[in-house]
């Protein structure tokens, strides 16, 4: 579904954030992308989200390349897409139903469509008790539970984690893996980037590891090994 | 296409509500720029019209020899009200020019003697001949010294004098003068628009500038540029429309207290008046004002931060 054909990607001559790059991601996969802070992680998802471009190489998604979409096909490319951030990045003057009911009218979503989709998201990340609060009032456990439920609100092909833990305490982790697993079991591919060594070894699913811009190991059922 | 555009309309609306220290700023600054845009509109027409004033008070006065008969001034009259330059020609006869000379100095005895003493009435019968506008002076200056209705049958000019002359250099003044302040005027209004504009502007890249990481997930979420731009740019509106009724609103008291004012001071205008009668035109003038300067600065702003 997702393939990575030999890309770079150079922020100037002595900054490679990605080295020759060849992944292939299949559809229902959930894969960890693991290594140290500059190994290219973030770089990798920027470039799959089309925030960036690559200096060499191309990103496909299915057949098409990404890079060459027209902006009105990029947004609907887009509106495929899940994407969580470790910094949540939600809409600070929306309330949480407003901030899922967001990405659903972006899509063009009927307004019935949204009143019957949002509470039921909003139940399978288990915030229905905070749907009129906004996210300065939630914990960071919440807020990136928020997140997830605007992820997925849209039915996406693929949901792209960045560090989606990163600013979390071990159970509000646990929980938000546990969600992403069950949303992976319901079909949906998973691309999960982490430094967090417990939570790759209790996915027990496809791990890559990075290191200064190169993929080192591809283990199909990987353990954290740096 | 409905649908967004309602979306765009209440989310534009909550933000504008939501963010109430954001919005207000933007409409001050954009009530002070439309005052100062009304105000010029004043300032400008008062100018006008006291330069109007001024114009209507220059003319130039022919005097015709004591023998000229009064149908040849007549006939001269006559010419002078068909050209394009004249506004009006008033004639004054040896008679009446007598008996204003007598109702003017009616308090100064020696002045009446004088003219009593001489037995017959030394005055001129004269045409005072107001142009269209003082550049025409020149030329109907022209015309009373070389038209031949101007000379009596035996070839003798029968204009005595005309005052020209002693006008020119007063006319020359004025013309110059209007030229600067009319110039001047516009060159003042031209800056201090450009300079609001900038400042509106500036506010509301501002206000963006706040929303810049919103933008980059609405980006994100796959929303469209007319989805993330439409909210701001109904905002701005927003904004226009708010400012353009407060400063509508305030130039009411504003133009009563200082209508007597300026009555006062350039004769025949009053500010109160002026508003009042033209409040169509200052409505739509400062309301589209409003309105555009708050669309377009935010369209302009939130290009920039739609290039995620």
């Amino acid at each position: 579904m997702i393939y990575f054909d030999n890309v770079s990607k150079y922020y100037s001559d002595d900054s490679v954030a990605l080295e020759e790059v060849t992944l292939s991601i299949a559809p229902g996969e959930f894969v960890s992308i693991v290594g140290h802070s500059g190994a290219g992680k973030t770089t990798l998802l920027k470039l799959l989200l089309v925030e960036e471009g690559p200096s060499e190489g191309s990103i496909y998604f299915h057949s098409t390349d990404i890079h060459k979409l027209r902006r009105a096909h990029l947004t609907k490319y887009r509106q495929r897409i899940g994407t969580v951030f470790q910094d949540f990045r939600l809409l600070p003057n929306r309330t949480t139903y407003e901030n899922i009911a967001f990405a659903m009218e972006a899509a063009g979503r009927a307004d019935d469509e949204i009143q019957a989709d949002v509470p039921h998201v909003l139940d399978l990340v288990d915030l229905s008790d905070k749907m009129w609060n906004f996210p300065d009032e939630l914990s960071g456990g919440e807020r990136q539970r928020v997140a997830i439920a605007r992820a997925i609100v849209n039915q996406p092909d693929i949901i792209i984690a960045d560090e989606p833990t990163g600013n979390l305490d071990p159970i509000n982790t646990y929980e938000i893996v546990q969600i992403l697993k069950k949303i992976n079991d319901l079909g949906t591919t998973v691309v999960l980037t982490t430094h967090n060594k417990g939570v790759i070894d209790s996915l027990g699913r496809r791990v890559v590891t990075m290191d200064s811009g190169r993929i080192v190991r591809d283990d199909t059922s990987g353990r954290y090994v740096m | 296409m409905f649908l967004s555009l309602k979306r765009v309309v209440k989310t534009g609306f909550i933000n504008f509500w939501r963010n109430g220290f954001v919005s207000t700023s933007s409409v001050v600054v954009m009530t002070i720029t439309l005052f100062v845009m009304g105000s010029l509109i004043f300032v400008n027409e008062m100018l006008d019209s006291s330069l109007e004033l001024l114009r209507d008070k220059v003319d130039i006065n022919a005097y015709f020899v004591i023998d000229a008969p009064e149908e040849s001034i007549l006939a001269v009259q006559g010419t002078l009200e068909q050209l394009d330059e004249v506004e009006t020609v008033v004639y004054t006869s040896r008679e009446e020019a007598e008996a204003r000379f007598r109702e003017r100095h009616k308090d100064d005895e020696i002045e009446i003697q004088a003219l009593d003493e001489l037995g017959s009435n030394p005055l001129l019968a004269s045409l005072s001949i107001k142009a269209k506008d003082p550049t025409h002076y020149e030329r109907i200056n022209e015309f009373l010294q070389s038209d031949p209705s101007t000379v009596s049958t035996d070839g003798v000019p029968i204009v005595a004098k005309v005052n020209f002359n002693e006008n020119k250099a007063a006319i020359e003044k004025l013309e110059q003068w209007m030229k600067a302040i009319e110039t001047f005027g516009m060159v003042l209004s031209g800056v201090l628009v450009a300079v609001s504009v900038i400042i509106v502007f500036n506010t509301i890249r501002m206000t963006i500038y706040i929303s810049r990481e919103e933008i980059a997930v609405m980006r994100l979420v796959g929303a469209s540029d007319m989805y993330i731009r439409g909210p701001f740019v109904f905002s701005g509106i927003m904004s226009g429309i708010i400012a353009a009724t407060v400063t509508l609103i305030s130039f009411y008291p504003l133009s009563i207290w200082l209508g007597p004012s300026t009555q006062e001071f350039f004769g025949d205008f009053n500010l109160f008046i002026f508003y009042t009668q033209n409040f169509g035109r200052i409505f739509i003038i400062i309301m589209l004002t409003g309105v555009f300067l708050g669309a377009f600065s935010s369209f302009l702003a939130v290009k920039k931060y739609l290039r995620v």
